[in-house]
């Protein structure tokens, strides 16, 4: 399921790039140029070039503190960059273009992009005093404008698609942890962004409760027009859903290519170390 | 012999009762308007709340009720009596006050506004919507216990010569002498009047913590 | 409006008048330190008259002011032969008011120990008393120690209170002094002034103290 890219980039070797070498003519949803971010001293991202094709699904793996969470929380503006800029379906994220010059986005003009973007946490982060359909229904409501029945019906259909129409009167605390992340990605989803982020959306269930939100990331996956990137140790299921996968590792993407070539014939010395970890058990 | 005092103290019940109440609303909007200014983004509305705030926990109530009362008029401005009283208690709970709003809006969890931020929230709906439902239910047994002190806080009014129930107790014992009845009931009259309150403390308290969380 | 010869004039005696609040303060501390852990000791007793009057003790003094508590122990014990000064009645009041503070900060330190601790304890064959002594108290007490200096500290603040029963300690002062010269601006002022630079530094330095027993 691959989707071709446009070729912008000249082979920088100072810069990380993640884009594939083909050319198109569909323009990225997604830009990150020259992206880096340090927190005081320590740099978490060093100079990161990636394209993000629509409904393309990227995987990210790679060991803790790669940087790969850091990189989705930038797109969800959660973090600002240290440096470089994001384009978001040819807007810029961080940025405004005011008489010619690149001025600092405010809170009205990121608002306004991050429409686009949606995110499921990997501590799923409900809302505790409200119930699963006011969890789903509020942000339709009240960031959409939709009506009350508008947005309920909304919510309910996609509770339906998750598997929890039957829970739409309990609260977070009463569900499982499989239970809440399905949720957690209905409420997300209900927003209809152009870009899903997943951060490790399973590293914090019980194992026996990863298949089931699995099953609901790869339905939508299959059916769906929306990008997404996925944060994940599930290398399984990283082959079986991603189009692309960025490998990351101290704050760059090392190799990127198709699942299959990435799991079985790794390039550098870094991937196949860290696949191997996984092959152990 | 318990009885026949009972009556002097009502007008006193009165005062005490009117100063709580009025004092308690307004010290609610300082707490809120403190709490608020203390997380502002700008620094001046930081350094201000936290000027207000600072004085009127490093200051006791006595000593803010001595200086609303007697010294304020030395600049113009002259209050009665009562209007003091509500003014002191007011800015001293206030103060008071705003560390509770400040300390549990900050221990809403993180992930609660970043969720509200995914979901293209505007900072107010933010904080309407997700953070303040659950930073008030934190906020109402740390109130309810503001409340008995703003009650016991009263009774300083009396020091300022305030018809309160304290100040009433004193002159009926200057003119009648009987100590022990006159205090003994005075106690009690407080105590019967923060029941509610506590009461209510608990009940919340229990209410939260068998709950949703 | 201010007059700074008058205020260095009425200095001295507002300073000497210092040392009474400040005695004050630190007796009725050591009152509310002592009565507070027995009340704690006495709430988590098995036998039950004896917690149940601790814990109504607790809760009619914590609901009523300290004035009226004060006025009480002043006047209305005399009629019973127990005739205190002013400074004696006053530290009593303070302290027994504050005890029952203390008595929850005590209760919350205990309670926070993991019941492991206990269940260790009780293994080892340790006695009642040496657990309390041994295990139990040594560390719930450091860490509510910065609590405490908090509470010193709000005593401190409360002392003018004293006044009512005619202790004089400095708001007393500065009221008569006010009322000699009818002057009460400067007077109340640095008494003012005196309140807030002492329980301002007395709080830096019990967040610091809070750094040294490593707790922040």
């Amino acid at each position: 399921m691959s989707v071709p890219l446009k070729l912008i980039y000249n082979e920088d070797p100072t810069r990380s790039n993640g884009n594939d070498a083909r050319k198109a003519t569909v323009r990225p949803i997604v830009t990150y140029n020259n992206i880096s971010k340090s927190y005081g001293d320590l740099q978490v991202l060093k100079n990161i070039d990636l394209e993000i094709a629509p409904g393309e699904k990227v995987a990210l793996i790679g060991p803790s503190g790669s940087g790969k969470t850091t990189l989705a929380r930038l797109l969800m503006t959660l973090e600002e960059p240290t440096s470089g800029t994001i384009e978001v379906e040819g807007d810029m994220l961080w940025h405004r273009r005011v008489n010619d010059k690149l001025v600092k986005a405010n809170e009205k003009h990121l608002h306004q992009v991050r429409g686009n973007i949606g995110m499921v946490f990997q501590h799923f982060n409900l809302f505790p005093h409200m119930t699963i359909l006011r969890n789903v229904m509020e942000a339709p409501r009240n960031v959409l404008g939709l009506s009350k029945e508008e947005a309920k019906k909304r919510a309910i259909t996609i509770l339906e698609q998750v598997g929890l129409s039957n829970k739409i009167d309990a609260y977070p605390a009463q569900l499982s942890g499989g239970q809440k992340q399905r949720v957690a990605i209905a409420r997300a989803l209900v927003m209809r962004p152009k870009v899903m982020l997943f951060d490790e959306p399973t590293s914090a269930l019980d194992p026996e409760l990863v298949g089931e939100v699995l099953e609901v990331i790869k339905a939508i996956a299959t059916e769906g027009e929306m990008a997404m990137l996925l944060i994940t140790h599930e290398m399984d299921f990283a082959r079986d859903v991603a189009d692309r996968i960025l490998f990351f590792d101290q704050g760059r993407i090392v190799e990127q290519g198709p699942p299959k070539k990435m799991f079985n014939n790794p390039e550098s010395e870094r991937l196949q170390t860290f696949l191997s970890r996984f092959n152990r058990h | 012999m318990w009885f026949d005092i009972l009556p002097s103290f009502w007008e006193g019940a009165k005062i005490t009762l009117e100063l709580t109440l009025f004092s308690a609303i307004l010290a609610l909007f300082l707490a809120f308007i403190a709490g608020f200014g203390r997380l502002s983004k700008f620094r001046a509305v930081r350094i201000l709340a936290t000027t207000y705030v600072e004085i009127f926990r490093g200051t006791s109530l006595f000593v803010q009720l001595f200086w609303i009362y007697f010294a304020l008029p030395l600049f113009g401005i002259m209050l009665p009596k009562f209007a003091a009283g509500v003014l002191a208690l007011a800015l001293n709970a206030g103060a008071y006050g705003s560390e509770i709003v400040r300390s549990t809006i900050i221990s809403v969890p993180k992930g609660q506004t970043e969720a509200a931020i995914a979901l293209n929230m505007t900072p107010w709906q933010r904080t309407r919507l997700v953070i303040l439902p659950q930073a008030f239910v934190m906020m109402l047994p740390a109130f309810g216990n503001l409340i008995i002190e703003l009650l016991k806080g009263t009774a300083l009014v009396s020091l300022v010569t305030l018809s309160d129930l304290t100040f009433v107790a004193t002159v009926l014992n200057s003119s009648i002498m009987r100590p022990t009845e006159i205090f003994s009931v005075l106690l009690i009259i407080y105590f019967v009047i923060s029941l509610p309150f506590t009461r209510g403390i608990r009940w919340i308290e229990h209410r939260l913590s068998a709950g949703r969380y | 409006m201010w007059n700074w010869e008058y205020t260095i004039k009425i200095l001295p005696e507002i300073l000497a008048a210092l040392k009474i609040t400040i005695s004050a303060t630190f007796v009725a501390f050591l009152v509310a330190l002592v009565v507070g852990l027995m009340l704690t000791l006495a709430r988590r007793s098995h036998f039950r008259p004896l917690s149940l009057t601790a814990h109504g003790f607790v809760e009619f003094v914590r609901s009523t002011p300290l004035l009226v508590q004060l006025y009480f122990i002043f006047y209305v014990l005399p009629e019973y032969g127990l005739s205190l000064s002013p400074f004696i009645a006053g530290v009593i009041g303070l302290g027994l008011h504050y005890s029952t503070y203390l008595s929850e900060v005590y209760r919350g330190g205990i309670e926070s120990i993991p019941p492991g601790q206990w269940e260790a304890a009780k293994a080892l064959n340790f006695s009642p008393l040496d657990t309390w002594r041994k295990i139990i108290l040594p560390q719930s007490i450091p860490p509510v120690i910065p609590v405490m200096g908090n509470y010193l500290i709000t005593m401190f603040k409360e002392t003018p209170i004293l006044s009512a029963i005619t202790l004089v300690e400095i708001m007393q002062t500065a009221k008569m002094l006010g009322s000699h010269s009818f002057r009460y601006l400067e007077a109340f002022t640095i008494v003012g002034v005196l309140f807030l630079v002492l329980s301002y530094s007395s709080s830096l330095m019990v967040r610091r103290l809070e750094v040294r027993l490593n707790l922040r």
